[in-house]
């Protein structure tokens, strides 16, 4: 074989080498197998089936790309080969489990998943069909990239629109159900034979997956144009409107949000609950992380103080049958949730003295340590009488305003509440962020000993950022300690604090947005797609995996403040120099 | 009269002697030039001075302050700015805000201002930008005060480090190789700027420098080091004549030669 460089032929072989082990992992795995089960789209894809098309489409439109300077038929060509190189793999696959019996090894092997592989289709027609299939989803792959920059991107908000309410369409179907408001309307009977496949699991219908395919990439079309002329329309306006504008969105959407419990239902409102003491958690170590730059993987040990000091201080379980824990001063939750925050508070300073001189790794470790440290005391003997060791604490206060509270029901209580955390949160992040204290923090992430070198302080920049963090960290635990109605000392583990740095990660170092989409993302969807609970880690992993290597800034990387022109210019209106007439400031390139 | 001054500074790095007995008077107003070859402890001597080293004896003097022993941010606010021999603007921040952090230590506003934004911290932010946009036009730099520090260009890149110093509002001003990696006209355009912080804001200025023309064209003073010890002192004319430096600068045998 003649190897010249970067042949079409060879990209194609190699992508679709990938590929197959990518796909027979998965089928090994049963992640095709348990993920048919569910429908996309009512009797035409699968959740499983759907795993197959997406490899190969994914890694057909990298052939594709490769070979940018090729001519069109030989990218197809190439794509196509890509596609058929994966099914080889899945044939080799099935063949290999006919002969041998693979269960011992991998429980997933079983013929179900050859039969399915397949397509039920006998021995040897089958086979064929499964190149020609790889085929297909690799042409489908280099279509993609072969479309206009104009048209790729609403194609794939369509699909991805098809495919996420598909996914939710039973909870979807629920909620509308459940709801007292909407479940008595002729109206919505119709629009749920219309769209929803009847059944459970079945996912949308033909029609309603067409639909919303041209709805999402009809709006994705236009967005562009939409915004481009809101934003001159806006400009146009006296700066006096603008302003009365933007309150009346952010009204609106304040409103929005009050209201969403009654829309999502009991359920959804749990979850949003979930996701919203995530939130918490991540904007504080986005503080410590994304701002300062400190490395915190003990962050959970924040949070359980904040959960045992609220537990400790208002348990009505104090003293008895079973004569584990032997004190509690009996506050009531508000009375305790101030001292929870100062208790986070402190630990947060406590830890933050002897770190303050290390960094990167080394502070990582010792912060390990911390988080580890604070799960074994709440486990200890020793302090038995006030954490009950392994048995934890039960019936932590609730937070009760009289009447007010009364009529709600409990998740819709700990919605308003934490949707109030949440905002003064949000609010406090951004006011530091955004002063003196916050350029500080972003100094001593970028360099430490020269910000020092600035006039910088380091101890009071780092200790405020540990504080604050943990602060943070210690309200989210607080409420959840409430919420849950219990503490036990496995729920801070390890794993959580890394779940809640993959949160800031995935959604951008330092940007308060993205750690909001990053919690919506990493914990709302799984929570929410029971289909993916048993590989929830795995997702997890090979998401941040692939995030790192194609988006390491996050999914929306915080984004720079405009300051010096759009103020200096609008008084005597001279235009910004150009970049060469600066004296001196063009390098020598 | 001297603005700073080193008496017998010693620093070791184990068993080498970067920086050995140095006496060092830097006069008011002043262009000093501390130069030698490479390794001869002129950035140890810059870093004992800005507290990033603690020296093992001696003792630096800066108008009356005694600075060995004290943390960078506290000489900081005695009044001493300095740059880096390789750049080290924080890169992930915009040039405005690397002069705005400069400016940290003439601010009083704390983290609970910062959270209520009163009318005061306000007050001090909006000051704090328009004094950044001030020495950004000050260095060159209007219209690029919102680009990153990493995304400039690099002559650009050592007027920024300069303009974050200023913005410390330093009496003395330490300028590590400001023209190192530099064309003709940019060292030229860059000697004309040192010149003009020292004449139009009265900063003394205390300059490490490679390039012989720099340091011969705007020094009152030049010092020179070897091997961590100060071998000559003067004006940059006696300098230029006096036979050690010269055999420190090219050896022995040439120096003869040339005698």
């Amino acid at each position: 074989m003649t190897t010249k460089q970067a042949s079409p032929w060879g990209t194609a072989l190699r992508q679709g080498i990938t590929a197959g082990a990518i796909a027979v992992l998965l089928a090994l795995m049963g992640m095709v197998e348990t993920f048919n089960e569910k429908d996309i789209i009512e009797g035409v894809l699968s959740l499983g089936l759907l795993l197959v098309v997406a490899i190969l489409v994914v890694f057909g439109s990298v052939t594709a790309g490769a070979q940018a300077d090729a001519r069109v038929a030989v990218r197809l060509a190439a794509s196509a080969l890509t596609g058929a190189t994966t099914e080889l793999f899945l044939i080799g696959l099935v063949i290999l489990g006919q002969q041998v019996n693979l269960r011992p090894i991998f429980p997933n092997a079983s013929p179900q998943l050859w039969e399915l592989l397949q397509f039920g289709l006998t021995q040897p027609q089958s086979y064929f069909a499964m190149l020609g299939f790889g085929a297909i989803g690799g042409l489908l792959g280099a279509g993609l990239t072969l479309l206009s920059r104009r048209f790729r991107g609403p194609v794939i908000v369509g699909v991805i629109a098809v495919v996420m309410i598909g996914l939710l369409e039973d909870l979807i179907g629920i909620t509308i159900a459940s709801n007292p408001i909407f479940a008595t309307s002729p109206l919505v009977e119709t629009f749920n034979e219309f769209f929803l496949a009847q059944g459970i699991e079945s996912g949308l219908s033909k029609r309603g997956a067409v639909v919303v395919f041209l709805v999402a990439s009809v709006l994705a079309y236009s967005w562009p144009l939409l915004r481009s002329r809101a934003r001159s329309r806006t400009q146009a306006m006296p700066p006096r409107r603008r302003h009365g504008l933007a309150l009346a969105i952010y009204g609106v959407f304040v409103a929005v949000l009050l209201l969403l419990p009654n829309v999502l239902g009991p359920y959804l409102t749990d979850v949003s609950n979930s996701v919203m003491i995530f939130t918490l958690m991540a904007l504080g170590l986005n503080i410590v992380v994304g701002f300062a730059g400190l490395l915190d993987l003990g962050y959970v040990a924040f949070f359980a103080i904040g959960a045992y000091s609220m537990g400790i201080l208002t348990t009505t379980a104090v003293g008895d049958s079973s004569g584990q824990i032997v004190w509690g001063p009996g506050f009531s939750f508000w009375g305790a949730l101030p001292f929870a925050v100062f208790f986070s508070l402190m630990a947060g300073v406590l830890l933050g003295i002897p770190v303050l001189r290390m960094r990167g790794d080394y502070l990582a470790i010792v912060t390990l340590g911390f988080g580890e440290i604070v799960r074994i005391l709440a486990l200890s003997d020793a302090l038995k009488p006030f954490t009950g060791g392994s048995q934890g604490i039960v019936e932590p206060g609730l937070p009760t305003l009289g009447q007010v509270t009364a009529s709600l029901n409990s998740q819709e209580l700990y919605y308003y509440l934490l949707l109030a955390c949440v905002g003064l949160v949000i609010f406090i992040a951004i006011r530091l962020r955004d002063s003196r204290q916050g350029r500080s923090w972003m100094a001593v992430r970028e360099d430490e000993d020269v910000a020092q070198a600035m006039g910088v302080q380091l101890v009071s920049a780092k200790l405020l950022a540990f504080a604050s963090g943990a602060a943070m960290a210690g309200l989210a635990g607080a409420v959840f300690a409430s919420k849950v109605g219990s503490i036990y000392p496995h729920s801070f583990d390890l794993l959580k604090s890394i779940n809640v740095l993959a949160i800031v990660i995935v959604g951008g170092m330092g940007s308060i947005p993205g750690v909001i989409l990053g919690s919506l993302a990493l914990f709302g969807l799984p929570e929410l797609l029971r289909e993916f609970s048993e590989y929830r880690y795995f997702v997890f992993g090979a998401v941040l995996v692939a995030m790192m290597l194609t988006r390491p800034e996050g999914l929306l990387p915080s984004a720079k403040r405009k300051q010096e022109l759009h103020e200096t210019l609008a008084p005597d209106g001279e235009p910004p120099p150009e970049i060469v007439a600066a004296p001196g400031g063009a390098g020598s390139a | 009269m001297a603005i700073l001054s080193s008496r017998k500074v010693i620093k070791r790095f184990g068993g080498l002697v970067a920086v050995s007995d140095f006496d060092l008077e830097v006069q008011e107003r002043s262009i000093h030039s501390v130069i030698g070859p490479n390794g001869a402890g002129k950035t140890t001597f810059f870093n004992c001075v800005t507290g990033f080293y603690r020296p093992e004896g001696g003792e630096i003097v800066l108008d009356g302050h005694m600075l060995v022993g004290l943390r960078p941010d506290r000489i900081t606010r005695l009044g001493i700015s300095r740059t880096y021999q390789n750049i080290r603007l924080f890169s992930n921040m915009t040039a405005l805000e690397n002069i705005q952090v400069g400016e940290d230590p003439h601010l009083r506003s704390g983290i609970v201002g910062a959270i209520f934004r009163t009318p005061r911290v306000r007050q001090e932010e909006q000051e704090t930008l328009d004094e950044a946009r001030r020495l950004l036009r000050f260095v060159g730099l209007a219209g690029l005060g919102d680009l990153m520090a990493k995304n400039l260009p690099y002559g650009s890149q050592r007027r920024l480090e300069i303009g974050r110093a200023l913005a410390g509002k330093p009496k003395l001003l330490l300028l590590d190789e400001p023209t190192a990696g530099m064309n003709t006209q940019e060292t030229a355009e860059m000697t004309a700027f040192i010149r003009r912080l020292r004449d139009e804001l009265g900063i003394t200025i205390l300059l490490i420098e490679h390039d012989m023309r720099v340091v011969m064209g705007i020094s009152e003073t030049v010092t020179v080091l070897d091997y961590g010890e100060k071998i000559a002192e003067g004006p940059p004319s006696e300098i230029q004549k006096n036979p050690r430096v010269i055999e420190a600068y090219l050896g022995r045998g040439s120096a003869a030669q040339m005698n």
